[in-house]
């Protein structure tokens, strides 16, 4: 039904998404997108205070938004297999949102293609539906507060 | 709320999915959709009953035929719903592609 590279299931009675992406990557550079703390920091667009890819490793992230304010994020690495496998948890500071389970698949597909797949499993059904809401959410927040910015200056 | 879900149940089916993608080039009669299947034609009829009853589908009446055609608002509602998540992990992937493909192309030390 799709050639969409990403493609996010979220099965509607599961408090779990899984996110798959192929990449025209060979699956070694793959990994190491999510192993070298400097790469992390450019494609996450965030500051990595701090990332020790290793199994009982953590790790920990802090991304400033356009308004300025800044997130942190954290987690624990469970199990790492080089080329192969991740197993993490994720937080947000805020604490608006319980911790979350990771399992990072990484698959050689061809000597220049991989694939990710990325299943995420939450506390509660509920919880995982807000998390998938958010950028929706983040869109119509952007979108209003625009709207507001352009009322404020036509008054002007 | 409840109609929700039943969208998302609806959606869930492999044979429904091939109806809807059927319907997105033309609109098509209960018969010429069930041509498509090797199921029975009262299985497919309940399939249209519950895409009809979802609102994914419209049925029309058209002469002596009825017409099932999809819905575009509702398909479009429901797409909603993940698309800007996906898109937020589509361009972040895209980015690591791009770095990690010149990466790649960088000579060796």
């Amino acid at each position: 039904m799709t050639d969409q590279k990403t493609i996010v299931t979220a099965p509607e009675h599961r408090q779990e998404i899984v996110i798959t992406r192929t990449f025209d990557l060979p699956v070694d550079l793959l990994f190491m997108a999510y192993e070298d703390a400097e790469i992390v920091a450019q494609w996450m667009n965030t500051k990595v205070l701090k990332l020790e890819s290793k199994q009982h490793g953590s790790y920990r992230f802090e991304t400033p938004d356009p308004m300025g304010n800044v997130h942190g994020f954290n987690g624990t690495i469970h199990s790492f297999e080089k080329n192969a496998s991740i197993v993490r948890t994720f937080e947000m500071e805020n604490g608006e949102f319980p911790v979350q389970l990771e399992y990072l698949t990484f698959e050689k597909l061809g000597d220049d293609k991989s694939k990710l797949t990325m299943h995420i499993v939450f506390q509660s059904i509920e919880a995982r539906d807000r998390l998938l809401k958010l950028p929706f959410a983040m869109g119509i927040n952007m979108a209003h507060n625009r709207i507001q910015e352009i009322q404020s200056t036509s008054k002007q | 709320m409840n109609l929700r879900r039943d969208v998302f149940q609806a959606l869930a089916d492999p044979t429904r999915r091939t109806i809807l993608l059927l319907l997105t080039t033309q609109a098509m009669t209960a018969g010429a959709i069930a041509s498509n299947f090797e199921t029975a034609r009262p299985t497919v009829s309940k399939h249209l009953h519950i895409l009809t009853e979802c609102e994914l589908l419209q049925a029309e009446q058209n002469g002596r035929e009825i017409l099932y055609h999809l819905n575009l608002d509702k398909m479009k509602e429901i797409a909603d719903y993940l698309e800007p998540f996906r898109r937020m992990w589509d361009e972040r992937f895209n980015k690591l592609e791009n770095i990690m493909q010149h990466y790649h192309h960088k000579p060796k030390p």
